[in-house]
C-alpha cells in the first residue's frame, strides 16, 4: 500500500516566515486535556503535532489489580460524556469469559441505556460543534437539553454522569415506575431542539461557509487510518457495529445505517444530527417492544472471590464516536490478567488530526477537532 | 448558500419569548432522585461492623474504626465504617454487599465545608443533615450480592432414618460445599463467637481454593476434634454469622465436616506431625472427654508427657456416651481419638480417680494435673416418684443406648426437658420403637436445643407438649407410669433473658407412659469433688481462675466440670486454654 502520509517537508524556523504556537492542554476543541503544537505561516497551519498524556489515569493497569466486580465502577470513567459503552463492554467481556447468560429484559434495558447515553453525548457534541464556530447559543441549548437526559439517567440509575448501572450479570435495578412517560417528554423536547438546530445551524451561512469542505476525509483513508463511527460514515462507508455485528437486541430493532458522501465537517455534523433522530427512534422502539416484566440481573455467586476461567475475548460496540472495543485476557484468577480498551479517539485525535490539520486556518482548527469527536481519556485510558 | 441560510438563524430569537427551562435564581436545593447515590447513611444499631463494605470498596475509601458509643459484643465488632469522600466514587458496592442492610445512601449531594478533614466522617455517628433521609439508594433483596439461601446436606427420609441408629446426614458434596463456601463474606465475626476461636473464614477459603489439606491444618491450630464438632457442634458461629441477618447463615459446621470427611483418610500424611522435643515434664489428665483429649493433644505438641485417666473402657466422654450414633457415629469419633493418641498419649482405661487410684498419688507423680471429668450425673427433679422404676435420667439412658444395651422404652416414652440431651433421648427412644412425647415448661422458642434438632425430632414423629411440667410420677397396676402434670404460663424474663414459667393454678392433667426420661440438666459427681478437695462453686462445679483455668498451684480444671453442662466446643476450648497455661507454668 502506498503511504498516505509522507512527512518530509522541512521548515526553516529562523526565516521569520513561520511562527510556532502551543495550544492546550486546556484546549477548546476537545473534551478533556490535550495539546497541539502548530507551525503557522500567517494564519495557515503548516504543521500540526498532537501531544497527549495529560489525562493518563492508568485504568488498564488499575483493573489488573482489582477484582472483577471492583472494575465496573472504574471503567465508566474512561469516557466522561458517554460512560455506558465502557460499562457495557466490560460487563459483556466478563460475561462472555465466565459464561454468564443475562436475562432478556436486562438486554433491552442495557440497550435503552446505551441509546440514551449516545443521544446525550451527541446532542452535547452538536452544541460543542456549534460553539467551536462561534454559535454559542446552540451550545447552551444543547447542554441544557442534555441535562434533561441526565435527569432521566439520575432517575433510572442513581447517578447523573457516571451511572454504574450496567453491572456484570445484567443491570442494577428495575426501571422506576412512570419512567417511560417522563423519558418521552424529554425526547419530545430534544426533537424540538433538533428542529431548531436544523434551522439555526445547518441553514446558517456562517456555519456552512466555514464547515463545508473543511477537514475532508477521502473514502480511501478510512481503512488505513482506522477511522470509524460517524466520521467514517460521513465519507460514505457504511459500517455500524450495531448493524454489522449486532449485540444485545439491536438485531430486533428496525433501523438503517446513516451514511453521507461529502466527508467534510458539515457532513459529519449533519450525520450526527440524524443519529440523534435515530437514537430517539430506537429508544421509542425499545420502550414499545421491551418485555414488560422479568428479572433484570443474573446472580453471580461468591462475587468477592469471583474467578473467571482462563481465556481471552474481544467485544465491541458502537459508541457515539465509533467502534469501541474491550480486549480482555483472564488467567483463571480473581483478577483480569490484561484489559485493553480500544476507543475510537486514539486514531481520530492523533494521526488523523495531524494530517487533516495541514492547510487549515488557525481559527478553524477548533471546529475540525470537535468534528472528529475525540475524548483524551479514551486515548490514554 | 441561499437567502434562506441568511434568514434562518434568526429563528433562534423565538426562544427569547419562551418560558426558560432554567431557574434564574436557584435559591432552594434541588432534591436528588429517589434512587440517588448521595452521602452515606448508616443505621449504627443495625450495623455489626463486619467490614464487608471496607473489603469491597475498590477505592479503599472505607475504614472500620472504633466508635466510643458502640460497645463490642458477640456478633458485633464494635467498629463502624468511616468514609473518606475524597476517595469515594459513589458506586454503592458497599451498600449492595452490606449483610445487615444498615448501610445506605441518601439523595443528598450538596454540602460544603471549608475544612477538608470534614469529608471523612462516620455515617450515622457524626451528625449530618441527611442522617434521617428516607430517600436515596438502598439495596433491595434482589440487588444483594450475597445468596441468602444455604445449601442443605442430603438426608435420609425421616421414616427410614428413625428405624435405626445409622448416621442420616450424608455430608456436603463437592458442589454443595463449593456453593456454600461461596456465600461467605470473610468478615470473621464468627471467630470471636467460637469458644475456641476457629479461623472460620480461612478454612472456608481453603474449600474455595480446593486446598482441603490446608483447611485441615488451619482447623487443627485451634481444634483437634473437628470431625466430631463438624457433626454435633452447637455452632455459635452460625448464630452470629453476618449473612444470617438477612438470609440463612453460612453452614459453617457442615463445611467443617466436609473438610474432615474429605481428609480423614490421609490425616497423618497431611498433618505430618513430628514429635515435639520432650520437656521432661509430666501432666496427668483426669477424664478423656473432649476437654481432656484436646488438652492431651496440645500438651503433646508442647512436648510434655501426658497420661490420661479414664473411668470407662473407651475415650470420648459425653461425645461417646451422651450423643447417639445417628448424630456422631462411633467409628468417626474413634478415628479422631486414635489420631490424638498417636501423638503419644498414654491412657489408663477403667481407672476411677479416688477409687482405683488416689488423687494424692496423681498429684505427687505429675508436674501438673488437668481435671476434665465433665458433668456426668443427671439432675433430679424435686418431685415425688423420681425413684419409680421406668424413670431414667437423660444421660443414664443415652449411655445405655451408646453401649448398645437397648434400654426398655415400651410403646410410649415421655421426655422432660428442652435441651439437646432431651432431643437425643427423644430421637433415641423413637429409634428403639416408642412414641415419644416431649414435656417442656416454656415454649418451643425458648428451647435451648439446636433448632434443627427440634425440627428433625418433630419430623421423626416426636410430639411436643409445651408449657407443661411433671409434678408427680406414680406406677400404675398395669406397670405403666402415670405422670401428673401442670400447665405453665410465661412470666417475666429471668436472668438468662428467657421468660420464666409460672404454674397455672388448677390446670393439672395426666399422661400415661411406659418410661419417663428426665433430661433437665446434669451436674458434677459430688463424691469426686469431695475426694479431691478442690474449691467448688454453689452449683458444685470447680472454681478456677476464669482466664487460666487454674484452681491451685498444680491443678487446672475445665470443661463441663467447671462450666456446668455445656457443649463440646466449649470443652475443646477449655482443653486448649488449659494446655496453653499448663505449658506456660511448666516452662516457668
Amino acid at each position: 500500500m502506498k503511504p498516505i502520509w509522507n512527512d518530509t517537508k522541512e521548515y526553516d524556523l529562523k526565516s521569520g516566515k513561520y511562527v510556532k504556537i502551543w495550544q492546550g492542554p486546556q484546549h477548546p476543541g476537545i473534551t478533556g486535556n490535550m495539546s497541539i503544537e502548530l507551525l503557522l505561516e500567517g494564519d495557515e497551519i503548516k504543521l500540526l503535532k498532537t501531544h497527549v498524556g495529560y489525562l493518563h489515569r492508568g485504568f488498564e493497569k488499575l483493573m489488573e489489580r482489582r477484582k472483577f466486580i471492583n472494575c465496573f465502577p472504574i471503567v465508566c470513567r474512561i469516557c466522561v460524556p458517554e460512560p455506558d459503552t465502557n460499562e457495557y463492554l466490560f460487563a459483556a467481556a466478563v460475561e462472555e469469559l465466565s459464561g454468564i447468560e443475562i436475562p432478556e429484559r436486562a438486554k433491552w434495558i442495557r440497550t435503552l441505556n446505551l441509546e440514551m447515553a449516545r443521544l446525550g453525548a451527541t446532542v452535547m457534541g452538536l452544541g460543542g460543534q456549534a460553539g467551536s464556530f462561534g454559535l454559542g447559543t446552540i451550545g447552551q441549548w444543547a447542554v441544557a437539553h442534555r441535562d434533561f437526559l441526565l435527569d432521566s439517567f439520575e432517575e433510572l440509575t442513581g447517578g447523573r454522569i457516571y451511572h454504574m448501572y450496567i453491572v456484570p450479570g445484567g443491570v442494577r435495578y428495575e426501571i422506576p415506575e412512570g419512567f417511560e412517560g417522563r423519558l418521552e417528554k424529554t425526547l419530545v423536547k430534544i426533537e424540538k431542539l433538533l428542529s431548531d438546530i436544523d434551522k439555526v445551524m445547518f441553514h446558517n451561512a456562517v456555519f456552512k461557509s466555514r464547515s463545508k469542505g473543511l477537514g475532508y476525509i477521502p473514502k480511501d483513508w478510512i481503512e488505513p487510518f482506522g477511522i470509524n463511527g460517524t466520521t467514517a460514515r460521513a465519507s460514505g462507508v457504511s459500517y455500524d457495529v450495531r448493524k454489522d455485528h449486532p449485540y444485545l437486541i439491536y438485531d430486533q430493532l428496525d433501523f438503517n445505517v446513516i451514511t453521507g458522501t461529502e466527508g467534510d465537517v458539515y457532513e459529519r455534523v449533519l450525520i450526527r444530527k440524524e443519529e440523534c433522530h435515530l437514537s430517539i427512534n430506537l429508544i421509542r422502539q425499545i420502550l414499545a417492544k421491551m418485555p414488560k416484566s422479568g428479572p433484570v440481573r443474573t446472580f453471580i455467586p461468591d462475587i468477592m472471590h469471583w474467578k473467571i476461567p482462563a481465556g481471552e475475548t474481544y467485544v465491541r460496540a458502537e459508541s457515539g464516536r465509533g467502534e469501541y472495543g474491550y480486549y480482555m485476557v483472564t488467567d483463571g484468577s480473581e483478577y483480569p490478567q490484561r484489559v485493553h480498551v480500544k476507543g475510537p479517539s486514539y486514531t481520530h485525535a492523533m494521526s488523523l488530526l495531524e494530517k487533516l490539520g495541514e492547510g487549515v486556518t488557525n481559527a478553524d482548527i477548533f471546529g475540525l477537532m470537535v468534528s472528529l469527536q475525540t475524548y483524551p481519556p479514551e486515548i490514554e485510558r | 448558500m441561499s437567502l434562506r441560510d441568511v434568514i434562518s438563524p434568526f429563528n433562534a430569537w423565538k426562544r427569547a419569548f419562551e418560558k426558560p427551562d432554567t431557574i434564574v435564581k436557584p435559591l432552594s436545593e434541588r432534591e436528588g432522585s429517589p434512587l440517588y447515590r448521595g452521602f452515606h447513611i448508616n443505621d449504627v444499631d443495625k450495623c455489626i461492623g463486619c467490614g464487608s463494605c471496607e473489603e469491597i470498596c475498590q477505592n479503599a475509601a472505607i475504614d472500620l474504626v472504633d466508635v466510643a458509643s458502640v460497645k463490642a459484643k458477640p456478633g458485633d465488632s464494635g467498629l463502624r465504617p468511616l468514609i473518606d469522600y475524597g476517595r469515594c466514587c459513589w458506586c454503592a458496592l458497599c451498600v449492595d454487599i452490606c449483610p445487615t442492610g444498615s448501610l445506605g445512601m441518601s439523595n443528598d449531594y450538596t454540602w460544603i465545608s471549608e475544612n477538608s478533614d470534614d469529608y471523612r466522617f462516620i455515617p450515622g455517628v457524626d451528625d449530618k443533615k441527611w442522617n434521617k433521609s428516607k430517600k436515596g439508594y438502598r439495596r433491595s433483596a434482589e440487588s444483594w450480592l450475597v445468596d441468602p439461601n444455604r445449601q442443605h446436606m442430603n438426608e435420609i427420609e425421616p421414616d427410614k432414618r428413625k428405624k435405626n441408629f445409622d448416621e442420616y446426614a450424608e455430608g456436603f458434596t463437592d458442589e454443595q460445599a463449593m456453593a456454600e463456601a461461596g456465600r461467605c463474606l470473610d468478615c470473621g465475626i464468627c471467630i470471636q463467637a467460637c469458644p475456641t476461636h476457629m479461623d472460620v473464614p480461612k478454612y472456608i477459603n481453603s474449600i474455595r481454593n480446593k486446598d482441603l489439606d490446608e483447611g485441615l491444618r488451619i482447623m487443627f491450630e485451634t481444634n483437634p476434634m473437628l470431625e466430631a464438632c463438624g457433626r454435633i457442634c452447637t455452632a455459635k458461629c452460625e448464630d452470629v454469622c453476618a449473612v444470617g441477618h438477612n438470609g440463612k447463615p453460612i453452614a459453617i459446621r457442615s463445611l467443617k465436616r466436609y473438610i474432615g470427611d474429605q481428609t480423614f483418610k490421609k490425616k497423618d500424611e497431611i498433618m505430618d506431625l513430628k514429635p515435639a522435643a520432650s520437656t521432661g515434664r509430666k501432666v496427668g489428665i483426669i477424664g478423656g472427654g473432649p476437654a481432656g483429649l484436646t488438652a492431651a493433644f496440645y500438651l503433646r505438641r508442647f512436648g510434655h508427657a501426658v497420661t490420661l485417666y479414664e473411668q470407662h473402657d473407651k475415650l470420648g466422654g459425653m461425645l461417646k456416651w451422651g450423643i447417639p450414633d445417628y448424630r456422631l457415629p462411633a467409628d468417626v469419633l474413634q478415628r479422631e481419638i486414635d489420631f490424638i493418641l498417636r501423638q503419644g498419649v498414654e491412657v489408663k482405661y477403667s481407672v476411677k480417680v479416688g477409687k482405683d487410684i488416689s488423687f494424692e498419688q496423681l498429684h505427687k507423680e505429675n508436674d501438673a494435673l488437668f481435671i476434665s471429668v465433665g458433668a456426668q450425673i443427671g439432675s433430679d427433679m424435686p418431685i415425688k416418684g423420681m425413684d419409680t422404676e421406668g424413670v431414667y435420667s437423660g444421660v443414664e439412658f443415652l449411655e445405655k443406648v451408646s453401649k448398645g444395651e437397648k434400654p426398655f422404652v415400651g410403646r410410649e416414652a415421655v421426655i422432660v426437658g428442652g435441651g439437646n440431651t432431651a432431643m437425643d433421648a427423644t430421637r433415641s427412644s423413637i429409634r428403639l420403637g416408642a412414641k415419644a412425647k416431649i414435656l417442656y415448661r416454656r415454649t418451643e422458642q425458648e428451647m435451648p436445643a439446636n433448632r434443627e434438632e427440634i425440627r428433625e425430632a418433630k419430623e421423626e414423629g416426636a410430639e411436643l407438649k409445651i408449657l407443661s411440667t411433671p409434678t408427680k410420677i406414680e406406677k400404675l397396676p398395669s406397670g405403666r407410669l402415670k405422670i401428673e402434670c401442670l400447665k405453665m404460663e410465661l412470666g417475666e424474663p429471668d436472668k438468662s433473658g428467657r421468660r420464666s414459667p409460672v404454674p397455672k393454678e388448677g390446670s393439672e392433667f395426666y399422661i400415661e407412659a411406659d418410661v419417663c426420661i428426665m433430661a433437665i440438666g446434669q451436674k458434677v459427681e459430688p463424691e469426686f469433688s469431695e475426694t479431691i478437695g478442690l474449691k467448688v462453686t454453689k452449683w458444685g462445679t470447680f472454681e478456677v481462675h476464669s482466664d487460666t483455668l487454674r484452681s491451685n498451684e498444680k491443678v487446672f480444671a475445665g470443661g463441663d466440670c467447671q462450666t456446668g453442662p455445656d457443649d463440646a466446643i466449649k470443652a475443646v476450648a477449655a482443653g486448649k486454654t488449659a494446655a496453653y497455661f499448663i505449658d506456660r507454668q511448666l516452662r516457668g
